[in-house]
């Protein structure tokens, strides 16, 4: 019999209690046990960034965390950013689509969980602030100026709308 | 009113699906009971195959299958030769293609010996390390130049040397020419590339359904039908009863267009055990088992008169195509046609050879040798110009094929055997647009001896490149109205990112008068469309662009003929508009498309003979031959002399893909191309030790640019529309990627003009540029 653990952790704001095997990756858990498959993998040793999720509000690589590690915390995955759906989408994923920052989509909601808590502390950043907060995801479709171009929409937005 | 959207900056519609993570990709597919592969790969670059012992691994807990060679009976054959080569006289071509598994010899590292089946994937790799290789390594043939030695290693030893292929293409005679020149420009040039390093690795999910009787496969493929076809012939099913789905993928670049063993093994295992089967890639798998492009070795002489003007090119090549050559000629001959560029060369002499090595097998990835073949002759051209005394920019202008030489022909063959003839382009206009958007000659005059007054090694460089894009054979394109309203559109090429799905729709909704958002594009799906055959050489505008269009033309006619007959009146009388069809200057007398369709589609009653049920149409198109895109890229950049980094401090592109469809995705795909070029000019590199095994199979060791190293990106475009198609457009998919190697080479030769520095070489690299630097402290000294 293969040892499991118990896992309590929220995600997207739902409790969810399951066992694992300790060695169970957190992105495998996310996606293969809770079917929340917005979470990619494109290399599974931390370079590509494409797997981050946001734990307790800090983003981090699900390719590099156990399952058991999360018992107890709160996560969140592209599923979360947007519980209104497609017609309702988070601020950051409406200037994506609205500056073409995404091509392929796959590296993409890995993007947005980092870049989510960094415009949280950083407001008003200077394109040089948003190229070093990218330079953890690897993008081989945009050549990251769109991209670019959409963090910079989203905050000058979301900074008009905290003056209005 | 529905305004026409042909030309403007739409906003893609696949993106809320992307944004909120429910696209569909391979790893997504879940299916009850499935089984999972982990495959066993050769750690040897050549060794003779003694013994696979999988006794402890059937016996692993879990596990439900484990295959070697010897268990598939019939199935174990040699892999097909996708793309034949072109009809050039006396061409040589040694077709070897990797068997379904390796059963007596492995020929690089990464090549598959066993396939271990099991409850999850985690299982299957334990299960795949008791996995015993009995093997005796042998001598593997690695570097290039070492390939036809006397005594180099064979890679198929029934062959008598490790030679794939050679191809001799001339026009006019160079050698009676090349006595007439006034000088001569002679340089080796080495020119590597790597791996294409989508972000989403491959995959294939299978299933077999024995009560419906019909194979279903996701898979990762750029070529949904020729997969389809191929898993059809292989398994002993019709077409019909085999269905490929390639949904969202997650990156292509080329290597997704190959055809892989896994793609049979995996329904084929579906089929043996009754239970879905799903295989993903891991990244060190990617690096060793997916295609890469690779390095060739070019001796090339240009003849060139005093005045500047181009007498002739001779270039001999030598390519690695690694152990297997199943993409035919395509790179090379691409690397011979593209060297041409937008240059009237009068007499080319041009001759390959494509040898074996014991490395991972080379097929296209993004610019598919045209990169090797420009970084050649704008390097000749460079080295030309500074012997005579000439400007970069002045070299090429006095040799562009003038705009009033199309259609212009090379009087060779191209990759897909047709004439090599270009059929539109205006190369001047995109120099000087590139000159004035850069500020050049303020740059050359003023700013760069004020930097360099102060000690800054900044240089600039100024490239031209063509491509051909757009070739056929052909695709398809099925346009309905349905009776909700919304038209849906399927094609048969795959897509990756490219914006299909937009670009497509906005094709139809020209036609249709409907909104772009009405407009649901299906690729990928072989039961949706039958026909067709990829996404590859920069072509789903031109080709299943051009489709879509003739479809929707072809149902707008249907739609005009029924709402004649409903409202009597003449067809040039109504117009289609906010998605519905009314008699001009009558908006009374107006009918939705919904009902239109429905309409289309009786129930009872008579039915006029000839005439075909629904608003729907199905077109295919084929071009003659391939559009010719073009452009010119230009970049300013610093170099540090003391660590040998560069800053690329502007970067300009200027192309021309004939009439666009929609900027913004043109400027993506431009954008995203530079950023590939940059990544092969100066980061990426597949390192193999001498042994043939990959020293850089990590992204910690294999360097993707990230958005610190690829600069803000300003584009630029000229329109020359392409005669070929009734869009006018020309591919835009590789363009950026092509001539950076090139540009960053002229840039970088110009920083280090103190030093003398002359680049021969791509990638480099800071630790290569660093020692070309002390190479020339030490001679100075």
């Amino acid at each position: 019999m293969v040892l499991q653990v118990p896992v309590r952790v929220r995600v997207n704001g739902v409790a969810i209690e399951r066992s694992v095997e300790p060695r169970l990756l957190l992105s495998d858990f996310l996606r293969h046990e809770l079917l929340l498959t917005g979470t990619h993998v494109g290399c599974e040793h931390g370079v590509c960034g494409a797997c981050t999720i946001l734990l307790d509000g800090e983003a981090v690589r699900s390719c590099l965390m156990f399952a058991a590690q999360v018992a107890g915390h709160e996560v969140m995955t592209v599923e979360g950013l947007a519980p209104g759906g497609e017609d309702a989408l988070h601020p950051l994923q409406q200037a994506f689509r609205d500056a073409h920052g995404l091509q392929c989509g796959f590296c993409t909601p890995g993007i947005l969980m980092t870049l989510v808590p960094f415009l949280r502390d950083t407001p008003d950043p200077s394109d040089d602030d948003i190229r070093h907060a990218l330079s953890g995801n690897l993008c081989r479709c945009t050549g990251y100026q769109h991209i670019v171009d959409a963090v910079r929409l989203a905050a000058t937005k979301a900074r008009a709308q905290g003056d209005a | 009113m529905t305004t026409r959207t042909f030309g403007e900056r739409i906003r893609r519609i696949e993106d809320p699906r992307l944004l909120t993570g429910g696209a569909l990709f391979v790893d997504d597919v879940q299916l009850p009971d499935m089984l999972h592969v982990a495959f066993v790969r050769s750690p040897f670059a050549h060794a003779r195959i003694r013994a696979i012992h999988v006794d402890a691994a059937r016996q692993h807990p879990g596990v439900a299958a484990v295959y070697t060679a010897d268990d598939l009976g019939a199935l174990w054959k040699a892999g097909p030769v996708l793309v034949a080569p072109p009809p050039i006289p006396g061409h040589v071509f040694n077709a070897r293609t990797q068997f379904m598994l390796a059963r007596h010899t492995v020929r690089y590292v990464g090549e598959v010996v066993a396939i271990v089946v099991a409850s999850s994937r985690y299982v299957a790799e334990d299960a795949a390390e008791l996995v015993e290789l009995d093997a005796e390594p042998l001598p593997a043939v690695v570097r290039l130049e070492r390939a036809l030695a006397a005594d180099a290693p064979l890679v198929h030893d029934d062959l008598p040397s490790n030679v794939a292929a050679h191809v001799v293409q001339t026009r006019g005679d160079y050698a009676a020419a090349r006595e007439t020149a006034d000088v001569l420009i002679r340089r080796r040039f080495r020119y590597d590339r790597g791996a294409s390093a989508a972000i989403e690795n491959r995959g294939v999910v299978a299933q077999w359904d024995p009560r419906q009787r019909e194979l279903t496969v996701w898979d990762t493929t750029q070529a949904p039908i020729p997969v389809r076809n191929a898993i059809a012939a292989s398994l002993g099913l019709p077409e019909s009863q085999v269905r490929v789905i390639a949904p969202f993928i997650g990156g292509g670049f080329g290597p997704k267009i190959m055809f892989y063993p896994d793609e049979i093994l995996i329904p084929w295992i579906a089929m043996q055990l009754g239970r879905p089967v799903k295989w993903i890639e891991d990244r060190s798998e990617n690096f060793v088992g997916t295609t890469q492009e690779r390095e060739q070795l070019h001796d090339a002489e240009l003849a060139i008169s005093r005045d500047g003007i181009i007498v002739g090119v001779r270039d001999h090549f030598l390519h690695d195509t690694g152990a297997y050559d199943p993409y035919g000629l395509t790179v090379p001959i691409n690397t011979q046609c593209t060297l041409l560029g937008p240059y009237r060369v009068p007499h080319y002499e041009s001759e390959f050879t494509a040898v074996f090595t014991h490395k991972t097998i080379v097929t296209p990835v993004r610019g598919a040798g045209r990169q090797h073949g420009v970084f050649v002759m704008e390097r000749l051209l460079d080295f030309a110009a500074a012997e005579l005394g000439l400007s970069p920019v002045e070299i090429r202008r006095r040799n562009y094929i003038p705009p009033d030489a199309f259609p212009y022909d090379n009087e060779i063959l191209y990759q897909d055997s047709a004439p090599l003839v270009y059929d539109s382009g205006n190369y001047a206009a995109a120099l000087d647009k590139a000159i004035e958007l850069l500020d050049y000659d303020n740059f050359v005059h003023t700013e760069q001896p004020r930097l360099r007054a102060v000690g800054r090694h900044v240089g600039i460089g100024i490239v031209s490149y063509v491509e051909g894009t757009g070739i056929g054979p052909y695709e398809g394109a099925r346009v309905r109205v349905e009776t909700d309203g919304s038209v849906t559109v399927a094609t048969g090429v795959g897509t990756q990112g490219q914006g299909h799905f937009t670009t497509f729709a906005q094709l139809v909704a020209d036609q249709l008068g409907v909104e772009v958002a009405a407009v649901r594009v299906v690729t990928g799906d072989t039961r949706e469309m039958n026909w067709g055959t990829g996404t590859f050489a920069s072509r789903g505008a031109v080709v299943a662009g051009s489709a879509c269009h003739s479809a929707a033309v072809a149902v707008r006619e249907k739609v005009l003929r029924l709402a004649a007959d409903i409202f009597e009146a003449a067809p040039e009388d109504l117009v289609l508009d906010e998605g519905r069809v009314h008699v001009r200057g009558s908006p009374s007398r107006s009918m939705p498309l919904a009902q239109l369709a429905a309409r289309a589609n009786p129930l009872r009653g008579a039915v006029r003979p000839g005439t075909q049920p629904g608003l729907e149409a199905t077109s295919y198109f084929g071009p003659e031959r391939g559009s010719t895109a073009s452009g010119v890229h230009a970049m300013i950049l610093e170099v540090d002399p003391d660590t040998a980094m560069v800053q690329i401090l502007r970067y300009l592109v200027v192309h021309d893909c004939g009439r666009v469809i929609n900027p913004l995705i043109v400027d993506g795909q431009i954008h995203g191309g530079v950023a590939l070029g940059i990544g092969n000019a100066f980061y990426e590199e597949l390192a193999y030790s001498d042994e043939g095994q990959l020293m850089s199979a990590s992204f910690m060791d294999y360097l993707l640019p990230t958005a610190l190293d690829v600069p803000p990106l300003e584009t630029a475009h000229i329109e020359t529309p392409s005669p070929l198609n009734p869009l006018g457009v020309k591919g835009v998919g590789e363009a950026g990627a092509i001539p950076v190697g090139a540009l960053f080479a002229q840039a970088i030769d110009d920083a280090l003009r103190d030093f003398g520095v002359e680049t021969c070489e791509i990638p480099l690299s800071p630790s290569r540029l660093f020692a070309a630097l002390e190479r020339s402290r030490e001679g100075a000294t």
